[in-house]
């Protein structure tokens, strides 16, 4: 066992993470935990386990699935589900295009990250979710600063950064009219390094595709891309073998490596302690414009 | 600059947590102070640098604007004004910060008083060039009202005074004026460039006048955990774990106090007591928990427990009433009105709640109490409120958790006010620390007492009370008194008699008997009592005191209900003018005096006085042998 020192700023946010959860699970009938495989939605696993235990984590995860995953990540989500034996609820961009509910997009940049807005509120609609727990964080970027713990949602699933109810002590407004739901980030307070420090105080176990790897990848505007069958390559761009490791996971078309010798945790934590740029800067998605991410979260995004 | 090389390995792990606030309008440099921060601790990363630089050239702006940092939406972005409260993070090789930073202008008291509620230290910016402005005034007191443990006034824009030590004085005086008035226990002046970077995270050379420490520095080595209760434990049940039939745990985050297995506890609302039996965590069951732990418990017996109830020590219980007083601020478009049916959100409880009355509105800029007929935005006041089923709370004084509220509309389930409890508890709390008038009033200055009362109490061998007689004239409030004052006396307790001739003699001589000068003669005594009473004594107050409203003002002022008790003593008409000891009624009847209680002016009675006493039909000395039956 860990002991956490009763001071120490992780102890305060583990309890904090936790008090959140447990506000869900009384205050919503079919709360869900929005899970990507990446490092956030694992430490939220981690800290939903800590908070019901000796009981089951009361809800079910949802993944977004975009289909041009990293087979680690998909790899890693069917051993936990099967380890913890937990529910678990995939949406499928895939199939929202199918479906006709949203259209490819083309090009060399072409995406599926937009799309995954429709995919994912199409989703909780049909499994009546009236609350999803995401590890958004904070310090990610800067709309997310102004994002509250309980966000609330209208019927269309939209964030109204304007009116956003005032959140005071530790006191969570949960109440909401029928067809509205909530997003609830209970790592809100948490930075990039609190997550990693946090993961490895804990030994958490985490994909692969986060420690360094040779993988074929071509550099796009500065950004390391995997070279995988769902990017568009274009011409002049060049695949090469490099030691590389992701820092954060998402859709494979939008999210790049780093290069990268770090092998353990340790290593990890102190490249993240040297770093630069944030974590979001190898980040396609977030580039595209100034508001990239406020005009997303208004759509209903993650 | 930080040197951020120590964030890693044990010392990170052992780095502690503190949450501050800053206020201060878009002029004072708020954000610039912010981004001062963030730059100089090197946490800000360049893609985020590049962004900003990007934005600044495109606005043609010369230097790189720091504030753009802290602007998160893109409406914030266009009109350079922060709309919502933006939270920051940065660290020190020390200690990780959240900045929970709140905008300076409109819905300024609401996102203020949002940003405060979490925090554990605010700063208050102030324009040096300007002055100590309204605005200073109005957060130096949401900061006392939210009870924020450390206030630093960082006076800012030295460099466009000259670093001038006088101009730094002049503030700290005209603050400090302001501010003992208050009730803020820590108070720090730093003088600082936020643009250039004096005394921000480096000492300044342009400051050799001043010795404190930089900002940085303070906010580094000010104490974390200031505002905690230690010493009552209250766990509020949020959720029950049942994963079978043999194990039922009660979870929560301790609100204040601790827990050890084995201790004895009582369960609210059912009353029904148990022992812990194990405190359980998923990393193996542990020894103690404390303040802001989050646990679950175990019970030694099969008791009912659910989520809004409260577990507390057995001997330590908050206060459980449906009916108490608060400080409210109102944070929604939508006035505040009275007898209106709201939702009350409180711990892990959920109920229905009437605002009964509203006793006044506090204007924020000069601390002056208002007339009022409803709270609008950003409006503060003082409120009656009924709930629907008990809350289990302590005073916010000495309980932020279990003494806050939120108000949320049934309509649009809108959050739309939030409260601080105001009134007493059961248990014995800190000597001297009871919100009362000197939180509001500018006019008296509040230091927490010297000697506690408790401890005064404790060699007097009895505790303090006050004795409120209040009837008309000839009633036989001052003989009564009289006599009870010796008898008590006479047994070696500690008694003071304050007699309204004497007063109004001295201390009030100043006023008439117009209700407005009655009411003040009345609140003045209120004082002079509670003065004697934090001294130890049993205080007997005999004032006609016709009005109802005087008396209840005055009751408030006191820490616990139980600590006032008002005596009604009454009789005929026909007796009270056939004693008639001071002449009044004869000269009223000529014509001499007018506006006589009990003559041609009325006395309202008490609604639910401790006792009454009839003296048409009781003998002094049975007057006094009943009143002195309430010390048994």
């Amino acid at each position: 066992m860990t002991s956490l020192k009763k001071h120490s700023h992780l102890k305060h946010l583990e309890d904090e993470a936790i008090y959140i959860m447990r506000e869900v699970a009384a205050q919503f009938d079919r709360p869900v935990l929005l899970f990507s495989g990446g490092k956030d939605s694992i430490v939220m696993f981690h800290l939903a386990l800590k908070a019901f235990y000796p009981g089951k984590v009361p809800f079910p995860l949802m993944h977004v699935d975009t289909g041009h995953n990293f087979p680690e990540t998909i790899e890693f989500r069917d051993q936990l589900v099967e380890k913890y034996g937990v529910e678990l609820i995939v949406g499928s961009v895939q199939e929202s295009i199918d479906n006709g509910r949203v259209e490819e997009e083309t090009g060399p940049d072409a995406s599926r990250n937009a799309l995954q807005t429709v995919t994912l509120l199409d989703t909780l609609k049909k499994h009546q979710v009236d609350a999803a727990l995401g590890g958004g964080r904070r310090d990610e970027e800067k709309a997310r600063a102004k994002e509250r713990f309980f966000s609330h949602r209208d019927v269309f699933g939209q964030w109204d950064p304007k009116n956003q109810r005032p959140e005071l002590w530790n006191l969570y407004n949960g109440r909401k009219k029928p067809g509205e739901n909530f997003r609830v980030f209970p790592i809100s307070n948490w930075t990039e390094m609190d997550v990693w420090q946090y993961i490895a105080q804990e030994e958490i176990e985490i994909p692969s595709i986060y420690f360094a790897h040779e993988r074929k990848v071509f550099n796009r505007r500065g950004v390391w891309l995997a070279d995988t069958e769902f990017v568009n390559k274009m011409n002049d761009e060049e695949v090469e073998t490099r030691t590389v490791r992701f820092r954060t996971i998402g859709d494979a078309t939008c999210t790049g490596a780093v290069e990268s010798e770090a092998s353990n945790l340790e290593d990890i934590i102190q490249e993240v302690a040297s770093a630069r740029e944030t974590e979001r800067g190898t980040r396609h998605d977030d580039k595209r414009s100034e508001t990239a991410m406020e005009d997303r979260k208004k759509q209903g995004y993650f | 600059m930080i040197e951020n090389k120590l964030q890693t390995g044990e010392a990170y792990l052992n780095m502690d947590m503190l949450r501050f606030t800053t206020a201060g309008s878009v002029d004072d440099g708020k954000s610039t102070l912010i981004g001062r921060l963030l730059y100089d601790s090197k946490s800000i990363f360049e893609d985020q640098m590049e962004a900003i630089e990007k934005t600044s050239k495109s606005s043609g702006e010369e230097e790189v604007n720091l504030a753009l940092l802290t602007d998160g939406l893109q409406a914030e972005r266009e009109q350079k004004i922060t709309i919502d409260v933006a939270y920051r993070y940065f660290a020190t090789p020390k200690r990780k910060f959240i900045i929970a930073d709140t905008p300076g202008h409109t819905q300024y008291t609401r996102n203020m008083v949002t940003g405060a509620s979490t925090a554990d230290l605010a700063i208050i910016l102030v324009d040096a060039s300007k002055g100590l402005l309204t605005q200073s005034r109005r957060h130096a007191f949401i900061s006392s009202l939210l009870r924020i443990p450390h206030l630093v006034v960082a006076i800012n824009k030295m460099d466009l005074v000259d670093y001038d030590e006088k101009v730094f004085d002049k503030i700290v005086s005209d603050f400090k004026e302001f501010s003992h008035k208050l009730d803020i226990s820590d108070i720090t002046f730093i003088p600082i460039s936020a643009l250039k970077g004096d005394n921000v995270v480096d000492k300044s050379d342009n400051t050799d006048w001043y010795n404190g420490s930089t900002l940085l520095h303070h906010l580094e080595n000010v104490k974390v955990d200031a505002g905690e209760n230690i010493r009552d434990f209250r766990l509020p049940v949020q959720y029950v774990i049942r994963p079978n039939r043999n194990f039922r745990g009660f979870s929560g985050q301790v609100a204040s106090g601790h827990v050890r297995p084995g201790d004895e506890v009582k369960v609210l609302p059912s009353g029904l007591t148990t022992k812990v039996k194990e405190i359980v965590t998923r990393d193996g069951n542990l020894e103690a928990a404390f303040t802001g732990d989050s646990i679950t418990l175990t019970m030694e017996d099969e008791i009912d427990i659910s989520r809004g109830d409260m577990i507390v020590r057995k001997n330590n219980v908050p206060t459980v009433r449906n009916e108490f007083e608060a400080y409210i601020c109102w944070m929604n478009e939508k006035a505040m009105g009275l007898n209106k049916q709201y939702i009350l959100q409180h711990t892990s409880r959920t109920v229905q709640v009437f605002v009964e009355d509203l006793f006044y509105r506090i204007n924020v800029d000069t601390l002056s109490r208002e007339q009022a007929e409803k709270l609008d935005l950003n409006e503060i006041g003082r409120v009656k409120l009924k709930t629907s089923l008990p809350l289990f709370f302590d005073p916010y004084q000495i309980n932020q958790k279990t003494g806050s509220f939120i108000i949320i509309d049934p309509a649009s389930n809108v959050t739309v006010g939030a409260g601080m409890i105001r009134a007493g508890s059961t248990v014995a709390k800190e000597s001297g620390q009871t919100i009362s008038e000197k939180l509001i009033s500018p006019n008296v200055i509040w230091e927490p007492w010297n000697i506690p009362r408790e401890e005064r109490e404790k060699r007097n061998g009895h505790k303090a009370k006050v004795f409120w007689f209040t009837g008309i004239s000839g009633a036989g409030k001052s003989t009564i008194a009289r006599e009870l004052e010796k008898k008590l006396w006479n047994e070696g307790k500690r008694t003071m008699l304050l007699d309204g001739d004497q007063v109004r003699h001295g201390l009030n001589g100043d006023l008439g008997f117009s209700p407005k000068d009655r009411a003040e003669n009345i609140r003045r005594v209120g004082q002079v009592a509670r003065l004697f009473f934090e001294h130890g004594n049993i205080v007997l107050c005999t004032f006609v005191s016709p009005y109802v409203k005087d008396r209840e003002a005055v009751k408030a002022m006191f820490p616990e209900e139980t600590d006032f008790i008002e005596i009604h003593v009454t009789c005929s008409p026909d007796t009270a003018k056939k004693r008639d000891p001071k002449g009044l009624y004869k000269k009223a009847e000529k014509g001499e005096i007018s506006g006589l209680t009990g003559f041609d002016s009325e006395h309202e009675s008490p609604k639910n006085p401790d006792l009454i006493i009839n003296t048409d039909s009781l003998s002094v000395e049975e007057a006094v042998n009943e009143i002195y039956k309430l010390f048994e």
